[in-house]
């Protein structure tokens, strides 16, 4: 089965209209956004297969621009009759005047696939899809005794988007992901701990031919059990060794957010100003790129249909650039970076991060450890939360150990870490050469959340402080 | 007054009617709106105008479940969601306590949720408020700025019918005006916010809104970070809703049906200093979530969860009540046509005690008083009970508030904050949230900073 078909949601001809309709009342800028998303869930916890969950959610988006004000009006409805109506209220919105009449004249489709998807979801049967999760339970419960309840969830979805605006662009992705989950509690004498991971790709069902299931649930088992054993997690500031593959969350709220040009925009930017300056250790280059096959963030364009592309926004510590969107590109007269993304066609479109990492560094992970005689090491983060405009930020330990003399000790409990985005950055003093992608996330943005993926070597930072009991 | 929706109510009727033998049906129609406007420099910067409908079907046959959803309530896409739920049941496991509410003839309450005046109030009005509310935050501080001051507004209609013979339907509107604050001194800036809700706008108070988010922004300039110790924290009403957020998961009985409560088999036992009576109701109607009926058709009631300290009950839907041999305590909570019902505390407050803010803090020697948190999904654990957040605030000396503190975490376990609890203020803030707040004070917590 082929999942890229030419024909469009809409016929170009009604979204000539729309787009006409659009800019009737004088603004300069108007746009379509059409997309029909089909989603396949399904969930196993206590045992059970709790049940399984088809989706439909299909719509269009109109967005009118006249001078500083849009104007955004959004329906289920795709029929002729039903855009139009869109159209008109999205264009009283930003009323601006007469506009007269506008003719756009589309440029041919726009496609610059990404993503390689080998077999798609929906060709694939709902019992086998069910199949994985009772592997998953009955892996987790096998590892040991102490594990008492397993939950796990498998998602796919299939988004066509459709983009067109009255600058001519026409442009459209097929973008495919799919998902699995587990998590574990564990019973012991000082209480219940528990275990996650995740894995998630922007291709299809080919997920589980290069990852088993078993060995996820396995993971998540084994986190939930050495925590068992943890005891309380320091108090006060120490070194921290992020493991490979786990940290990214850390950029992501350290510097990612409050490199969104709409942030930067209003002042609400820590780095606002900050272009061509030293703002991280030299050791440091930050990369956002949508184009990275198959990651969780990546998009063939983004939802205001430009091309998805590799932006380095940190080179050897320096500022080299900021994420863009069509408004704030347009305000700077610059050209837009692939970050303009949006939840649903029910959402209006802004500055967000893709695949955002840090490339590889040359210490030996190891000897990152080694260096270190009194710390904590981060086998897994957690979520986090950044105040972009102060820089401080917070994320989660869900697995980590003291390090002691060089060498890694027992586990610790959980608990948030805290800093300041600008002053961590400076602090990273090691930097491993064993890069690696993170698990798939949701970047939660104004009420929207987007796929997003994180990646980073091994690294130490000198100093954090570690929000835990003990003194 | 319930104010029924007939339409709706008929396409979910229509489809339970095509319920075969052994087969029940749940309907869950529902349909909205919103408008929302941004309010950036004196221009609006945007405004938004949508309309959004849906339909959530389940089905469960054998004990087995399935569902679907879509968000079009056009007749095609009904009927090719109905055979999506009927196609997905096959795929669950038998449970012998799948199954959907059945009508337990418990009265609603009834209240207001639809405001006439909302539903008429015009466009401009509505960009007018936004404007107003940055105006005035600006006037407050000259080092303040706005990054966005906004006005929301929604309506909202649903509709939900079952084969077991629950009919419901009812409409309600509610609108929000909110701000978003930057203050500078220097290279450092901080970010605050405001807020204010009503049935209408008439009832927003903008001048507290603008104060509070010009305050939040101020008060934060010059913080340092803290040295690390063990305190007493004083947490503001606005913390300790979230707190009981979080605390809500314990209290869920299908968490605790499914071993990830940390006080299943503990009903009847001191879990909290006594102190501290906690209620759910979402009867009361100065409860920002209050409701009349919960995700399943059942009239939401009020329920007492902690009582002088003393683990009195959990909530249940009808699910969890099965699985734990007891009745539905109208708590099935719902996300929308587009999932299926859970269980959970719809309207938390606790029972106020007899101090000021103030009082309270005149009586803290060496403290923090906590008055924002971030990263609670990220480091607070309410199944192993491990509790760290980031923090800000002010410290406390000798009974007097001393100076501006951030970049710290506070951190105990749910488990001994609930004990630690000193004092329970007299100041209920009924905060859109799912929890009203007051203030709280619990020792013996320890501020990690420097």
């Amino acid at each position: 089965m082929s999942l890229v078909t030419d024909a469009p949601l809409v016929d170009p001809a009604v979204i000539s209209k729309v787009l006409a309709k659009g800019r009737s009342t004088g603004a300069e800028f108007a746009e379509i956004y059409v997309e029909d998303k089909r989603s396949t869930s399904a969930g196993l916890d206590d045992g059970k297969v709790e049940q399984v969950t088809s989706g439909r959610d299909r719509g269009a988006g109109i967005r009118v621009v006249a001078g500083d004000t849009t104007g955004f009006a959004h329906t289920s409805d795709l029929s002729e009759h039903g855009l139009l109506a869109a159209a008109e209220a999205a264009a009283a919105a930003a009323r601006q005047g007469d506009g007269g009449v506008h003719t756009v004249a589309l440029q041919p489709l726009l496609r610059h696939p990404v993503n390689n998807v080998r077999v798609a979801p929906s060709s694939v049967a709902k019992s086998t899809k069910v199949e994985l999760l009772k592997r998953a339970n009955d892996a987790a419960r096998s590892i040991d005794g102490a594990i008492v309840q397993v939950s796990a969830g498998y998602g796919d979805s299939m988004r066509r988007i459709l983009v067109a605006n009255s600058d001519g662009v026409f442009a459209a992705d097929d973008q495919v992901r799919t998902l699995f989950r587990v998590s574990v509690v564990a019973n012991g004498d000082a209480g219940m701990q528990t275990g996650y991971d995740s894995l998630g790709h922007t291709i299809g069902f080919e997920l589980f031919d290069e990852n088993d299931v078993e060995e996820l649930a396995e993971r998540a088992a084994r986190q939930a059990l050495v925590k068992l054993k943890a005891r309380p997690a320091p108090s006060g500031a120490l070194p921290v060794v992020i493991k490979q593959g786990t940290g990214g969350v850390l950029f992501h709220e350290a510097c990612g957010h409050g490199l969104e040009a709409d942030l930067v925009g209003k002042g609400a930017s820590v780095y606002r100003g900050k272009m061509g300056e030293l703002v991280a250790s030299p050791l440091v280059t930050l990369i956002d790129d949508g184009t990275m096959s198959g990651e969780w963030g990546a998009i063939g364009i983004d939802d205001e249909g430009h091309p998805s592309q590799r932006n380095v926004l940190i080179e050897n510590g320096v500022l080299t650039d900021y994420m863009w969107d069509f408004l704030r590109a347009r305000k700077e007269g610059r050209r837009q970076s692939g970050n303009g993304r949006r939840q649903s066609y029910a959402d209006l479109p802004m500055v967000r991060m893709t695949n955002t990492f840090v490339t590889n560094g040359t210490d030996e992970p190891d000897d990152i450890i080694r260096d270190t005689e009194h710390g904590v090491y981060v086998a897994k983060l957690g979520g986090g939360q950044v105040d972009t405009a102060s820089g401080d930020f917070v994320f989660g330990m869900v697995e980590a150990y003291l390090i002691e003399n060089g060498e890694i000790t027992d586990p610790l409990r959980e608990g948030n870490l805290i800093g300041n985005g600008p002053q961590v950055l400076r602090d990273i003093d090691m930097l491993g050469n064993d890069f690696a992608m993170g698990n798939p996330g949701t970047c939660g943005k104004d009420g929207q959340g987007v796929p997003v993926g994180d990646g980073q070597p091994t690294l130490r930072v000198k100093s954090m402080t570690i929000g835990g009991t003990a003194a | 007054m319930r104010n029924e929706v007939p339409e709706l109510q008929a396409i979910a009727d229509r489809v339970v009617a095509q319920a075969t033998s052994g087969e029940q049906i749940e309907a869950y129609v529902s349909r909205g709106g919103e408008t929302a406007v941004r309010v950036y420099e004196g221009e609006v910067e945007h405004f938004v105008s949508a309309q959004s409908e849906g339909i959530g079907i389940r089905v469960i046959r054998d004990g087995r479940t399935g569902f679907a959803y879509a968000a079009s309530l056009n007749a095609e896409s009904i009927a090719e969601v109905l055979a999506d739920a009927r196609d997905n049941v096959q795929f669950g496991t038998p449970d012998e306590f799948a199954g959907l509410a059945v009508p337990d003839g418990v009265p609603q309450v009834p209240q207001k949720f639809w405001d006439d005046e909302l539903a008429a109030f015009a466009t401009a009005d509505k960009i007018e408020i936004a404007k107003e509310l940055e105006r005035l935050t600006l006037a407050v501080d000259g080092r303040v700025r706005v990054e966005e001051s906004n006005y929301d507004d929604g309506w909202g209609e649903v509709a939900v019918a079952t084969t077991t013979g629950i009919r419901e339907s009812g409409r309600g509107n509610s609108c929000y005006t909110s701000v978003s604050t930057l203050a500078d001194d220097g290279d450092e800036t901080q970010t605050g916010f405001g807020f204010s809700v009503g049935d209408s706008p008439k009832e927003f108070d903008l001048q507290r809104a603008a104060k509070e988010a010009a305050d939040r922004a101020t008060r934060l300039l010059g913080a340092v970070k803290p040295p690390s110790k063990r305190l007493t924290v004083v947490l503001d009403p606005f913390v300790t809703s979230q707190f009981l957020s979080v605390l809500s998961s314990t209290l869920n009985g299908e968490n605790v049906a499914k071993g990830r409560s940390l006080f299943a088999g503990r009903l009847g036992e001191t879990v909290a200093n006594p102190l501290i009576t906690l209620v759910d109701d979402p009867t009361n109607p100065l409860a920002y979530t209050s409701t009349d009926i919960d995700g399943e058709g059942l009239a939401a009631r009020r329920n007492v969860l902690i009582e002088n300290g003393v683990l009195k009950m959990f909530v249940h839907s009808s699910y969890s009540a099965r699985r734990m041999d007891t009745r539905s305590t109208g708590n099935a909570t719902r996300g929308g046509f587009a999932g299926t019902p859970g269980t959970g505390c719809l309207a938390m407050h606790l029972v106020p005690g007899t101090q000021s803010q103030q009082q309270m803090i005149a009586g803290v020697q060496d403290g923090v008083l906590v008055q924002m948190v971030s990263g609670l999904h990220s480091g607070v654990n309410p199944i192993s009970g491990d509790f760290s957040t980031g923090a800000s605030g002010m410290l406390i000396r000798n009974g007097a508030i001393a100076e501006p503190v951030r970049e710290f975490t506070i951190a105990s376990t749910l488990q001994r904050m609930l004990q630690d609890v000193a004092s329970v203020g007299n100041d209920v803030d009924w905060l859109p949230m799912r929890a009203a707040g007051v203030s709280l004070v619990i020792h013996d917590v320890t501020m990690s900073g420097a």
